[in-house]
């Protein structure tokens, strides 16, 4: 789509970071010692904690990530929601107490509480570093991708300025300062997104007006050799609107269906369908609306091969997602209740758009965007979305990689490095139990409310087709200007306080268990700070440039790889340890290294690396399915059992 | 106290693994059950998915409420070593 910078947008960013600027600064004068600095000395109220906690967690991937994908697919992406949330549980019921127990600083000192292995700290140190890089990407990319509608700067600009923000915060004040900005970011966004929701009940649905090139058109008869080619517009396949009278600009032949062009007769701007063969019923064809993008190699964007940009005659990517049919063929609701809201869309008939890339041979590679009519009792149902597509067939490969992600997601959040953190900055195990209820309170409402803004936004008529991350602050723009301004700036502050925490569980780990434990290297108090601030800043430049390198990456998608990883790596010893009195110190050492090279392996040899990363054909993969946790996370566990068991008998 | 606290965790945990592990394996398996409208129009999906947040907050009070009495010293004393 074709943004203008907001001036109310900008300025509510400037404001918001300064105030966080500003109270990082205020409150990182008081703290000076190595405990201050990654412990917040023990004394963060479990109130502000907890909300902190949910604002470590609530990143830009669950917040934007997740409403673009119920923007586009439906329930899938409240598949994360529920997944997500579930890991609270292993963390508060298993892991919280215990570990708050053991620890000091970090998830290697509590790991090795019991050992004093110089390896325990080197192998949870590196895994602390992969999973916090892995995790660090997606938020940068989010960043840059945020940055562009809304302030009008390129993408790089905005992984800079999120970069270099967040490497003040945490290089002035550490994790006092992060745990303040994560309240208050938690407490907006929880509150905002509330504000969002009501607003989408009392908007309730309307059935959008479609104009002729949005026309769905349905069982249209194909000429007797069954090509579109030789299809007499205007007779056999149309009088059906006004575009389709008229002979075709184009006609792209891709697999079974084809794309089709128009050009306007006064305006000669051009208009795509996408032509699919009718299941069951030979040499009928139906024509929905398309959109072709292509980037050329001089860098200027295509739609439907003309160059896109406000002046007359050029394209202009309309906003997408309307409610094509009602109950009882009303065109519009009026306000609705939070059950009326659902019930009324499992019966209404919306439009969703879906995307492929087809060979355009007057301009290469392109990227087809068509859009389907689709029930709402589908898209309230899961399998929507083509990763999770298999959960509706028979294929048991399919089924599995839907169970592996679940696992994933349910063990994943108990072992993100920056989550465990959180258990040093109160004082008891009592204060780490309460803020974690705190937590999942605040979680578990926010994602509550994700369903309504992603449904929300699915049937807003505001939606940026090629970009599903820009669901949530579209459909505030689409509501009105401030509370867009609003969510933006919220959405920012987001990123800074999720990657702020990033950056710190980083830093920690190089400085504890990198280069004092792993190393040796010995550092007093003041050199373990200024150490640990170096290192933020490298881990923050670090950020930064993987951020611009990944731009094209999906941001969720990066986010499952960060869960995937930690569960393999970190889970099992962090179980064990708590639970075997028989782990030694090789088992938990052998297991975190098996834990976190077999996981990554597995994703970098998967089907959707293949395809989304180095370009190649799906099928082509290693691996049977794309995601490792079923096979990874019990592997960990394994591997920690024998290895303790092997190494104890050497002992006694 | 602290093995007491411990077995209630896991039994709460336990709880909602039966919970999430239903959810799960009915989506994977039994796809068609999830499209069922048991109240007021809503789908089976979304009365589950909502189920398990509101019994993840559940099973997180009841916890809170359990461990409340009597550990606070205990683990004061822990946390200061």
């Amino acid at each position: 789509m074709t943004y203008e910078a907001s001036t109310i947008a900008v300025v509510f960013f400037f404001v918001f970071v300064g105030i966080t600027l500003g109270l990082s600064f205020y409150l990182g004068g008081k703290a000076k010692s190595s405990e201050g600095y990654f412990a917040a000395h023990g004394q963060i109220p479990w109130f502000v904690n907890g909300i902190a906690f949910a604002g470590d967690y609530l990143s830009a991937a669950s917040f934007l990530g997740i409403c673009g994908m119920i923007a586009f697919y439906g329930y899938d992406g409240f598949l994360y929601s529920i997944g997500y949330l579930a890991g609270w549980i292993v963390a508060l019921f298993v892991i919280a107490e215990p570990m708050k127990r053991l620890g000091k600083f970090t998830f290697a000192d509590a790991l090795d509480a019991t050992f004093q292995s110089r390896g325990i700290k080197l192998a949870a140190g590196i895994s602390t570093l992969v999973v916090s890089v892995f995790y660090l990407i997606p938020q940068m990319v989010g960043a840059g991708v945020l940055v562009q509608p809304l302030l009008g700067f390129e993408h790089w600009v905005g992984v800079v300025i999120v970069g270099v923000t967040v490497i003040l915060i945490v290089v002035t004040a550490g994790m006092v300062s992060t745990t303040w900005v994560q309240f208050i970011k938690g407490t907006l966004l929880v509150v905002f997104s509330a504000i969002l929701t009501v607003m989408i009940l009392i908007r309730g649905f309307e059935v959008a007006d479609k104009t002729a090139d949005m026309e769905f058109h349905d069982s249209l008869s194909l000429p007797d050799s069954g090509k579109v080619e030789d299809a007499q517009w205007g007779t056999e396949l149309g009088a059906v609107g006004f575009y389709l009278t008229e002979a075709p600009s184009s006609v792209i032949a891709e697999g079974d269906h084809w794309y089709v062009g128009f050009t306007e007769a006064n305006s000669k701007l051009n208009h795509f369908w996408r032509v699919d063969p009718l299941e069951g019923e030979t040499g009928q064809v139906r024509l929905s609306p398309a959109l072709l993008i292509v980037e050329t190699s001089d860098g200027e964007k295509l739609l439907n091969g003309q160059p896109i940009g406000p002046d007359a005659g050029d394209q202009t990517l309309a906003p997408v997602g309307r409610v094509l049919e009602l109950p009882g063929n009303k065109k519009e609701t009026g306000p609705l209740g939070p059950v009326e809201f659902l019930k009324t869309l499992q019966n209404s008939k919306v439009e969703t758009w879906r995307s492929e890339n087809i060979e355009d041979p007057a301009h290469g590679t392109t990227k087809a965007y068509y859009a389907r009519e689709t029930l709402g009792s589908s898209v309230l149902l899961p399998g929507e979305h083509p990763r999770f597509k298999g959960i509706r067939g028979d294929d048991p490969l399919a089924k599995l990689n839907f169970l592996s992600l679940m696992l994933a997601l349910f063990c994943g959040t108990a072992s993100l490095p920056h989550i465990l953190i959180r258990y040093y900055t109160v004082k008891d195990a009592a204060a780490a139990r309460k803020s974690t209820i705190v937590g999942i309170a605040c979680i578990g409402f926010f994602y509550v409310l994700t369903l309504y803004m992603g449904l929300g936004a699915m049937t807003s008529g505001s939606m940026d087709v090629t970009n599903s991350n820009m669901a949530a602050p579209l459909l505030a723009f689409s509501m009105n200007e401030w509370l867009f301004a609003a969510i933006s700036a919220i959405a920012f502050t987001t990123v800074l306080g999720t990657v702020s925490g990033l950056i710190l569980a980083s830093a920690g780990a190089v400085t504890h268990d990198l280069l004092t434990s792993g190393f040796g290297m010995k550092l007093n108090d003041g050199e373990k700070v200024r150490v640990a601030k170096f290192a933020s800043v490298v881990v923050g430049a670090i950020a930064i440039v993987l951020g611009i390198v990944f731009r094209e990456l999906n941001v969720s998608y990066l986010v499952g790889w960060a869960f995937s990883v930690a569960a393999s790596a970190n889970l099992p010893s962090l179980v064990m340890l708590l639970f075997w009195k028989g782990t030694t110190k090789q088992g938990i050492i052998v297991a975190i290294v098996v834990g976190m090279v077999s996981s990554l392996g597995w994703i970098l040899l998967s089907a959707d690396t293949f395809e989304k990363v180095y370009g190649l054909s799906g099928s082509d993969a290693l691996v049977p399915f794309s995601q490792p946790g079923i096979v990874t996370i019990p592997l960990g566990f394994v591997t920690l059992i024998v290895v303790s068991l092997m190494t104890r008998q050497k002992g006694s | 106290m602290q093995a007491r606290n411990a077995r209630i965790g896991f039994t709460l945990f336990g709880i909602y693994l039966l919970l999430y592990g239903g959810f799960v394996l009915l989506n994977a398996f039994a796809p068609e059950t999830m499209e069922a409208t048991p109240i007021e129009g809503v789908n089976l999906a979304i009365i589950y998915g909502f189920g398990l947040i509101v019994a993840a907050l559940v099973l997180a009070l009841i916890y809170g409420f359990v461990c409340k009495s009597g550990d606070e010293p205990g683990d004061g004393k822990e946390a200061g070593q």
